[in-house]
């Protein structure tokens, strides 16, 4: 077991944890952050994708020992005063989603993308978006969002 | 998934390091973690301590030195990409890095945990046998030819740490992939470099390990331009066959991704 301390969504927590505990069931099972979800486990899907000191990476392929004294973004930390986030009222406006699965992850990673790229091109995003599957909207959707959100953000 | 129990250890230093893990009993460095972690939920890897090497501050770090560019082996492959000291010196090292996994991958994942692990089908073992660079570690310098040893394998011995690798700049080089669709491992990836001394090729994604493609290179010395490959024949004998592609349409790949990757060289601005 370890004690560790990190900032999720602005307010620190400090927890004992299992080593072995991943980041994902941490943010899920012990601070009930259920917006961050587990598609395939095996670092291939990206729907558990959460922002690590502000970049995306898969918090299934981390353990919580590993962020202690870490900074955490997930989705549920991406409104500000009861307004959707740019990038998930353009998801919502374009209807980038079908069973809503994929999204959270979808939207991290199109946030952390957005951060680094101001004006991508639907090339660039469709690379960006390689480790993100959705198994329902054929990706046009997603991709019409992400470009919409580029131009208001 | 769970892995099975271990102990977390965070040194803050090299010797730390080595230090916790002389103490262990069945220990494992972790830097990304990208493949060691997934390995672990599988239970295809058990340590009973984890010595957590990403935090310590000496192994990260981008320098050009004359005409070596020398990287942490704690370096993100997203800093390699995204590095102007990279792009200016060897642009298709930058150009690979970028290849890798996602970009969340990316952002975790270190060069030294890459060739520490040589995975059959990873990225930077090519860059590394193709860029004839020398691997040092916390005990000794370790170059190029020598550090690959075999599937998963290397020289590395037990505890043993990689702190740096330095890449040779070339007169131009590229890299190819074909990547497999699912994965992005290559399948097979060719990197093609131009030295002052020779062609150096190297594959991988094709074998059980990452190899010099003895073939391509004299006849590439010969006359360095794609045509020259078209007679050439690569050997598919021991190349890996699965699902994805039979050794027969890997040593096609390989061919064809060496072509391309000869068509970049000349076309490239770098010269």
């Amino acid at each position: 077991m370890s004690t560790i301390s990190v900032e999720v969504n602005g307010e620190r927590h400090t927890a004992e944890v299992e080593d072995r505990t991943l980041l994902v069931h941490f943010l899920r099972d012990h601070l009930r952050l259920t917006g961050t979800h587990i598609g395939c486990d095996t670092s291939q899907c990206g729907a558990c994708v959460v922002h690590l000191n502000g970049k995306a990476v898969k918090s299934c392929t981390m353990f919580a020992v590993q962020a202690d004294g870490d900074s955490i973004l997930t989705i549920e930390g991406l409104s500000r005063d009861g307004k959707l986030h740019p990038v998930q009222a353009a998801f919502q406006e374009h209807h980038g989603l079908q069973c809503g699965f994929c999204t959270p992850g979808m939207i991290m990673t199109a946030v952390d993308l957005l951060a680094r790229h101001a004006q991508p091109d639907e090339a660039l995003i469709r690379r960006e978006l390689e480790g993100n599957f959705c198994r329902c909207t054929g990706y046009l959707n997603i991709i019409k969002a992400i470009q919409a959100a580029s131009r208001a953000v | 998934m769970y892995p099975a129990s271990f102990r977390y250890l965070r040194p803050a230093t090299l010797g730390e390091a080595g230090q916790l893990f002389n103490s262990a009993s069945d220990a494992r460095y972790v830097a990304g973690g990208q493949s060691l972690i997934p390995a672990m939920k599988q239970r295809l890897a058990s340590p009973s301590e984890l010595i957590d090497i990403s935090r310590i501050p000496a192994l990260s770090f981008i320098r050009r030195d004359g005409d070596l560019l020398a990287i942490g082996a704690g370096t993100r492959h997203a800093d390699v990409a995204a590095s102007a000291e990279v792009e200016g010196a060897i642009p298709a090292l930058a150009t690979l890095a970028g290849l890798i996994g996602d970009p969340a991958v990316r952002h975790r994942g270190t060069l030294g945990g890459s060739i520490a692990n040589n995975d059959p089908a990873a990225d930077y073992p090519a860059a590394v046998l193709a860029l004839d660079a020398v691997v040092t570690t916390n005990r000794r310098n370790i170059p190029a030819d020598l550090f690959f040893t075999g599937m998963f394998e290397t020289a590395l011995e037990p505890g043993e740490i990689v702190t740096q690798v330095a890449f040779r700049l070339p007169r131009r080089a590229a890299y190819m992939k074909f990547p497999n669709p699912a994965s992005r491992y290559a399948m097979p990836g060719v990197f093609v470099a131009e030295h002052a001394h020779g062609i150096r090729v190297a594959v991988t994604g094709a074998a059980s390990c990452v190899y010099r493609a003895s073939e391509l290179e004299s006849a590439l010395a010969e006359r360095l331009m794609p045509e020259t490959l078209d007679t050439v024949t690569v050997a598919a004998e021991e190349f890996t066959s699965d699902l994805f592609a039979s050794a027969e349409y890997r040593a096609h790949l390989v061919k064809v991704m060496a072509q391309r990757a000869v068509t970049s060289m000349l076309s490239s601005r770098h010269g």
